[in-house]
């Protein structure tokens, strides 16, 4: 029993932040702004070749054949370093959407619950998940949508993508659409539209989780579980931001550090991130699902909060565009209200409380979809 | 990473857990918790029954007469004595946790022989005299002085919020004596008699009413020095190696009682009909991530200190920062399942508790000096001045 990271891990991990210090620096960064947050194909072939949406494909698939700790540890990186693009979404489709583990194709989500789609304009293909069943039209439709999960490619996204309208997005980092075009035509699928079904994604999907679960819970899980991820990251990122802008600042002439106001900030900061980060390499290795809704809530509040309060640390020079702190706490914002809502999580949660409890629902059962 | 336990411990876990099965029924009803010579009897022949059993002192090392266990055994030991319902420390506490540990860290061979095997025994207590009405959270403010006077130290002053002060045997005394030193400098560890001549203990009602800890006046109290554990004015030092045992095993068992609780509470909300309410719903949902994380931390932790070498670190700031506020959140919620009829009742359990819970932001270090712990030693931050 040990939480800790193991040597293959640790090496794994700095592999990724030395990857990216590499070819996603504060300048690609800041380039990425300044460009509406748009995938950069080349940037995405290459997280593609180092292994980062393949990772958990099977060796003989052409994958690495690694697990979920190893994909969050992966993900964590990815949300300190604030690397742009559907990436969760591009990992989960690995193996069943063509190109999605080599970075060849940028794959989305749409999650339902009027959530609006990332990166839709440059998708080549959306997964339709069981949060369609979110959609109270869906959920009208009866059983028989459940089985209809896939992804929407070719002309019927091209189809779609042209009738969804832009979302001036909140996060310079992720372009939004209105997701009820895309849904309509996700409801095609779910209906069986056999055009749009992408053959084989329920065995990869169920073969990734380790388990005999059908594909839609597999993908809600691991959805939560890399998103959170990318969010302890985050938290981590900002946290350092903090202690390091409170070593260094000086006023009333000494560093803003020294003041207990400022330092018990800090200290918050980093009570946060641990218990999040515990949960949620627990949650990796168990791929529970009520794990898993702690450790996102945990997480998406460690993020949130987190930003927050290095803004203030970094006082009125956080108050500007220039200042990073501003993005991490934009992408946090949006990644709480991705795959798993905090009402969600905390539904969940309340559901295995008691020896009266009875099974978990699923995620995206639609009585806890309704935060 | 990983979560497995391997096959010797979870050996250790059977064998435990058979054994708990067949004394726990056994056992008489806990005493009244006012009354303290009851609760010593009750503690201690617990304690006792650890000891015939191979259990006592289960993470303590061997040449001090403990099992020699790893933290991850110790971790299996609070967490199936806790959910299978077995006595807590209790009165034992400071023998087991703070004194004990400390004195086969720091103590000679005959300070070992002398006092440990009794810990571990359940044949004596100890109480803390840490605090002072003047040095709570700073704590080397403390002015209570001992004045060598041949092969004796004569002590004066007085130490506060002392818990089993009134049935204790011995005390863990912190003292100057060195008047002149630098604050931190000037300190010595002593064990005091407590039925020492110039004693008087004088019980403390806490907000639920009950006597949970006393003031201890100090009137020339002679304590021989070859009690002093550690050396002449190096008492700061050693009581560091005391606070970092309280802050890295204290709350394991809590943790998995609170987890208990809050099955209970959601029990509870269930048949009263409270669950219907979404907003109290998703706090003990909430609630649920809270203790589920502590736990995790609680293994990381171990995982960690079994890898140095068993000895906590300053990462249990972090836990017991947030294992306390945690705590406070859930009897808060209790209260909003037991509703109006009964969140004001005293003979509901967790009404006491709600109560009880006030003092975990404050003893054994207060969240805020454990916020400047996590700043200066873990994230470095600069000392204030």
């Amino acid at each position: 029993m040990d939480l800790q990271l193991s040597d293959d891990q640790r090496a794994l991990r700095s592999g990724m932040r030395d990857l990216l210090g590499a070819v996603f620096d504060r300048e690609a960064l800041r380039a990425a702004v300044e460009r509406g947050g748009t995938v950069d194909r080349g940037l995405w072939r290459e997280l593609g070749a180092a292994g980062l949406f393949a990772l958990r494909l099977p060796e003989e698939a052409g994958g690495v054949g690694l697990g979920l700790p190893e994909a969050v540890l992966l993900f964590e990186e990815a949300g300190r370093a604030l690397l742009p693009g559907p990436l969760v979404a591009t990992h989960l489709a690995a193996g069943a959407v063509e190109g999605a583990a080599e970075g060849e194709a940028v794959v989305t989500a749409l999650e339902g619950g009027g959530r609006p789609v990332a990166h839709l304009a440059e998708a080549d293909a959306v997964l339709v998940g069981p949060g369609v069943l979110t959609d109270p039209a869906a959920a009208l439709s009866g059983s028989g949508v459940r089985a209809g999960s896939g992804a929407l490619t070719g002309e019927a996204l091209a189809a779609s993508v042209a009738e969804a309208g832009p979302v001036r997005s909140l996060d310079p980092l992720t372009p939004l659409h209105r997701a009820e075009g895309i849904a309509g035509a996700a409801m095609g699928l779910a209906r069986g539209s056999e055009a749009y079904q992408v053959e084989g994604l329920a065995g990869a999907a169920s073969g990734l989780a380790g388990g005999s679960e059908a594909y839609p819970g597999a993908l809600c899980r691991e959805g939560a579980l890399l998103t959170a991820a990318e969010q302890l990251g985050s938290a981590t990122r900002t946290t350092e931001m903090a202690v390091q802008h409170a070593r260094t600042r000086e006023q009333f002439g000494a560093p803003i550090g020294s003041f207990q106001a400022v330092k018990h900030l800090c200290a918050d900061m980093l009570a946060r991130t641990e218990p999040a980060r515990s949960a949620l390499y627990a949650a990796a290795l168990t791929a529970d699902p009520v794990e898993i809704a702690a450790a996102k809530l945990l997480a998406d509040e460690a993020a949130v909060r987190n930003a927050r309060d290095c803004l203030q640390i970094h006082g009125g020079m956080g108050f500007t565009w220039e200042a990073d702190v501003h993005l991490h706490l934009k992408r946090a914002w949006l990644r709480a209200s991705r795959w798993l809502t905090a009402a969600e999580s905390e539904e969940i949660l309340a559901a295995a409380l008691g020896p009266s409890s009875g099974p978990v629902p699923p995620l995206y059962s639609g009585s806890a979809a309704s935060g | 990473m990983d979560l497995a336990y391997t096959e010797a411990e979870e050996e250790f876990r059977a064998r435990l857990r058979a054994w708990l099965a067949a004394v726990l029924p056994g056992l008489p009803p806990k005493p009244s918790p006012d009354d303290w010579p009851a609760r010593r009897a009750y503690d201690t022949a617990w304690q006792r029954m650890l000891y015939d059993a191979g259990y006592a002192g289960l993470h303590w090392p061997v040449d001090a007469g403990g099992q020699g266990a790893t933290p991850t055994q110790h971790l299996i030991f609070l967490e199936e004595t806790e959910k299978a319902g077995a006595p807590y420390v209790g009165a034992n506490f400071v023998g087991l946790l703070h004194a004990g540990p400390t004195i086969a860290a720091e103590g000679t061979a005959g300070q070992r022989a002398r006092w440990l095997p009794p810990v571990l025994r359940g044949d004596e207590i100890w109480c803390q005299g840490f605090s002072e009405p003047e040095a709570g959270s700073d704590l080397a403010a403390l002015r209570t002085r001992a004045v060598r006077d041949g092969d004796d130290y004569v002590v004066s002053g007085q130490k506060i919020w002392t818990s089993h002060a009134e049935v204790a045997d011995w005390c863990e005394l912190l003292v100057r004596t060195d008047a002149d030193a630098p604050k931190h400098r000037g300190i010595s560890w002593l064990a005091m008699p407590m039925d020492a001549p110039g004693i008087t203990v004088r019980p403390l009602r806490t907000p639920a009413g009950s006597t949970e800890f006393a003031e201890v006046f100090l009137d020339e109290v002679r304590v021989p020095v070859r009690n002093r554990v550690g050396a002449e004015n190096d008492g700061w030092r050693v009581t560091m190696v005391t606070l970092s045992f309280e802050r890295g095993t204290a709350f394991v068992g809590e943790v998995v009682a609170c987890r208990r609780t809050l099955d209970a509470l959601a029990a509870e909300a269930r048949r009263n009909g409270r669950w219907d309410d979404p907003v109290l719903r998703r706090r003990l949902g909430r609630l649920n991530a809270e203790f589920r994380a502590l736990w995790r931390l609680t293994q990381a932790n171990v995982g960690e200190s079994e890898r140095t070498g068993g000895v906590p670190g300053v990462g249990g700031s972090v836990f017991k920062l947030r294992y306390s506020g945690a705590r406070q959140e859930l009897y808060e919620a209790a209260a909003e399942v037991l509703g109006a009829e009964g969140a004001f009742d005293l003979d509901r359990e967790w009404v006491l508790d709600r109560l009880s819970s006030l003092a975990y932001t404050i003893a054994a270090g207060t969240s805020q000096i454990q916020r400047n712990i996590v700043a200066e030693r873990i994230l470095g931050l600069p000392k204030g001045r």
